[in-house]
């Protein structure tokens, strides 16, 4: 029998498993692609053979791993960012749906405070399946020639800026040695699309379909979930299935940030240094949802049991399971508007080994699985028109799963767990429904290390977002957003050059002008 | 599985069942009628309107429909059908008040809440007490009429009366005396002879509530909503009241004859498919040329 162990960092090949997803918008992947080559030179023992049972490295023994290997693995995984994924910009993962808004003929800022970012009626609405439960939610009472369509794209213009990237110190001379340069890059350019379709197929039958594509139109099923609502006339019982959002109570996919650094939440995507952890909270996933609400949407819970793919159909990973639960309950805070707090943990497994067919692990053989857990507290108060998002997130990734091992084999000498917190607060001011100032202070903080050799500021993010809104005009059949953000990310990651420290601060900024529409 | 992983998944779980057996325990349905509308859309709202606020708020959530103006022509109201609510005649359908008079502030506060079934008016629950306050206090600036006059005093309910076969066979007749038939149908669907002709009173089409559809009422859920709606009317449409022609427990008897009119499980519904099986040849039936059974 065969066996190979499949550790996610395979640096000497430059493959992994991270899902390429997680780095859309994270521009250091694109620059740090520049890198590749310096790094091959010294590849991470990442990718583990077995033959009848018995473990062999293919490049050196799990005992001689150290700390110097994994981060090294680390900075490996992130230089295989590919370029062109970095230039698709978040605001295609952004939704608001106009469709809803010409099917009942409501504004946007009845469903949204700014959107694409929802209300507590909004958040009503979504929790009733897409309906107003007003006898109208059936296709059947609307006009034939109403098809729920929209369509979202977003021309803009942008800088993007990276300290020390490796690059040739003599350009074109690749024997010429290597330095770190700051590089910046500017143009007009375009987000990807949004090609949504979602509505009800009946009363209390709702569903969704997305396509998003990146900026070469290149689509995919970002999302296709179908929900039967109210099941028993009751509220508290709703059942989706399909690939859809985490029942995240801050939304990355309806939030307010579209620029390559402050479009996603660094926290919601983060990945222990070395960890061969494919997944992000705030990615789609494959599964069913059990959910529930009260008739206002004041409380809310759902349950999901998910696949432990990280919602990529193309995964090794099926025949495992990961779930996720949420709380939150709101308060109605008389003149300050509602308020809400919530409760989630996600905990998942992976495994570390597969049955293989010419040396190619077989989808769903894993085994020896390891689990993983995010965990943590949310909130949504309002001050009047002042609006803060404060979100904590404790992560931790099993020692195997941490150390790449896999787990028919002893764990190398000095792993254990990896473990950080994370988390940011987002303030919102809605000066009026069509103009809203945001900012967004963000950080996470390694708390332990998969090795206790490595240094322990590894793979912390701090990240400062800030940026203004303004829709010019406002009703039931489209949206336009003019859209103004800076962004600064700071991330600790390995030394590159041999002067270097064990670590250095890689700074990213982005400046982004955009035109956001969708009908 | 992990220690800490085996800890939190234990507790989530436990937390989830809990609030699904709070919920089923919630979720019991009255009268096996729609949730919707019971309870919570009634409860008293005490806040005070703030109306500069409340205009703020009403661009955000009801302009499109009702108008910057309050007059009922927004954008969508061309596509609307029913049309909005023109705010500038003060005329509502959902009152506690007797017909022409303005009605209470819990009255349009409920309706704020349940919305109104059949049309494009939701149901505003999420939104917090005291901005349903301010969007009130801000409706009411668009009529004069809140200035020079007071709402009206509420219609009296009494106590329901206990539902017997004679209290349905009662409204049954009732039905028919007071040709409700004419607009509602014999059957209750909405289709009566005089339905399509029926406007409102600002000429605009309008189709008789259809009994046999299951939903909750324009105004209410409930018998007791049910019972006002006939004794107030509604005001802006060609149901009228009936105050002055049906006294006390008669509207009652009436109410209880429209619930068998409902696909839907309710203490009358039950009594009368029991009486029908044995006694349904007595019956004449209801239209033009019948009368009593």
């Amino acid at each position: 029998m065969t066996f190979q162990l499949i550790v996610t960092r395979a640096a000497s090949t430059g493959g992994t498993m991270r899902s390429t997803k997680h780095m859309l918008a994270t521009p250091r992947l694109m620059a740090c692609a520049l890198v590749a080559s310096a790094i091959a030179a010294t590849p991470a023992a990442a990718m583990v053979t077995h033959a009848s049972d018995t473990t062999t490295s293919a490049s050196r023994p799990p005992a001689a791993r150290d700390a110097s290997d994994a981060y090294r693995a680390y900075i490996a995984s992130i230089q295989n960012g590919e370029p062109a994924a970095g230039a698709n910009y978040a605001a295609a993962k952004v939704k608001k749906i106009p469709a809803f808004a010409r099917k009942y003929g409501l504004r946007c800022s009845a469903c949204h405070t700014a959107w694409p970012e929802l209300n507590s009626f909004g958040q009503a609405f979504r929790d009733n399946g897409y309906q107003l439960k007003n006898e109208k939610d059936s296709p059947i009472a609307q006009s034939n020639g109403y098809i729920p369509i929209t369509v979202r794209v977003t021309p803009q213009f942008h800088v993007e800026r990276a300290t020390k990237q490796l690059v040739d110190a003599t350009p074109g001379d690749a024997s010429s040695g290597q330095a770190e340069r700051t590089l910046t890059s500017h143009g007009f350019d375009l987000s990807g699309m949004d090609l949504w379709t979602a509505g009800t197929l009946w009363k209390n039958v709702s569903f969704v379909a997305l396509l998003s594509s990146d900026n070469l139109a290149s689509f995919h099923f970002e999302a296709v979930s179908l929900r039967f609502d109210n099941l028993a006339d009751n509220p508290w019982l709703n059942l989706k299935i399909g690939k859809f959002e985490l029942d995240n109570m801050i939304s990355e996919k309806r939030f307010l940030f579209l620029s390559d650094n402050g479009g996603v939440y660094q926290t919601y995507h983060f990945s222990a240094p070395g960890s061969s952890v494919d997944f992000g909270i705030g990615d789609n996933q494959l599964g069913a949802e059990l959910s529930g609400h009260s008739l206002n949407s004041y409380t809310r819970y759902s349950v999901a049991v998910l696949s432990s793919n990280d919602g990529d159909p193309s995964s090794n990973n099926f025949s495992s399971y990961d779930a996720n639960f949420n709380f939150s309950q709101a308060f109605d805070g008389g003149k300050m508007g509602v308020e809400r707090i919530g409760a989630y943990a996600y905990i998942g497994q992976r495994p570390t080994t597969f049955e293989t067919s010419d040396g190619d692990p077989i989808a769903g053989t894993g085994s020896n699985r390891k689990t993983f857990y995010r965990a943590g507290f949310v909130g949504d108060f309002f001050l009047h028109k002042l609006e803060f998002l404060p979100y904590y997130l404790h992560g931790n990734d099993n020692a195997w799963l941490a150390a790449g091992t896999g787990a028919n084999e002893p764990l190398p000498d000095g792993a254990r767990d990896a473990s950080w917190n994370g988390g940011f607060l987002e303030t919102h001011y809605h000066l009026n429904p069509q103009l809203v100032f945001t900012q967004r202070v963000e950080a996470i903080r390694m708390s332990q290390q998969a090795f206790s050799d490595m240094p322990k500021t590894l793979g912390n993010i701090d990240a400062y977002s800030f940026g203004t809104r303004w829709y010019p005009f406002m009703f039931s059949r489209a949206g336009l957003a003019l859209h103004g953000e800076y962004s600064l990310v700071k991330t600790v990651t390995g030394g590159q050059l041999p002067t270097e420290g064990p670590t250095i601060n890689v700074w990213t900024s982005s400046l982004l002008f955009a035109l956001d529409f969708d009908f | 599985m992990s220690r800490v992983a085996r800890r939190i998944a234990s507790i989530a779980a436990l937390a989830v069942l809990t609030v699904v057996a709070f919920a089923n325990g919630d979720a019991q349905t009255m009268h096996g009628l729609p949730r919707e509308g019971r309870g919570a859309d009634t409860m008293p709202n005490k806040r005070v309107g703030r109306p500069s606020v409340g205009k703020e708020e009403y661009t955000r959530y009801c302009a499109g429909c009702h108008g910057d103006r309050g007059d009922g022509m927004g954008e969508n109201t061309q596509w609307i059908d029913p049309k909005p609510r023109d705010f500038t005649q003060a005329t509502f359908k959902c009152r506690s008040t007797p017909s022409g008079t303005l009605p209470t502030d819990q009255d349009i506060i409920n309706t704020i809440r349940r919305g109104i079934v059949n049309s494009n008016m939701p149901q505003w629950r999420p939104l917090p007490d005291q901005m349903q306050a301010d969007l009130l206090s801000y409706i009411k600036t668009f009529s004069p009429r809140w200035k020079s006059e007071k709402p009206g005093t509420p219609v009296v309910i009494p106590a329901e009366t206990p539902v017997t076969t004679e209290s349905i066979l009662r409204g049954r007749e009732m039905f028919q005396k007071f040709e409700c038939w004419k607009c509602h149908g014999t059957e209750g669907r909405g289709d009566g002879p005089s339905a399509a002709a029926l406007t409102d009173s600002k000429d605009q089409p309008i189709h008789p509530f259809d009994f046999t559809s299951g939903t909750r009422f324009k105004c209410g859920t409930t018998n007791a909503d049910l019972y006002r709606i006939f004794m107030t009317g509604l005001d802006g449409t060609p149901m009228a009241s009936f105050v002055d022609n049906i006294k006390g427990d008669q509207g009652w008897d009436l109410v209880h004859y429209l619930r068998t009119l409902q696909p839907i499980r309710t203490p009358e519904s039950t009594l009368w498919k029991t009486w029908l099986a044995t006694h349904a040849a007595e019956l004449k039936p209801i239209g033009p040329e019948s009368g009593s059974r």
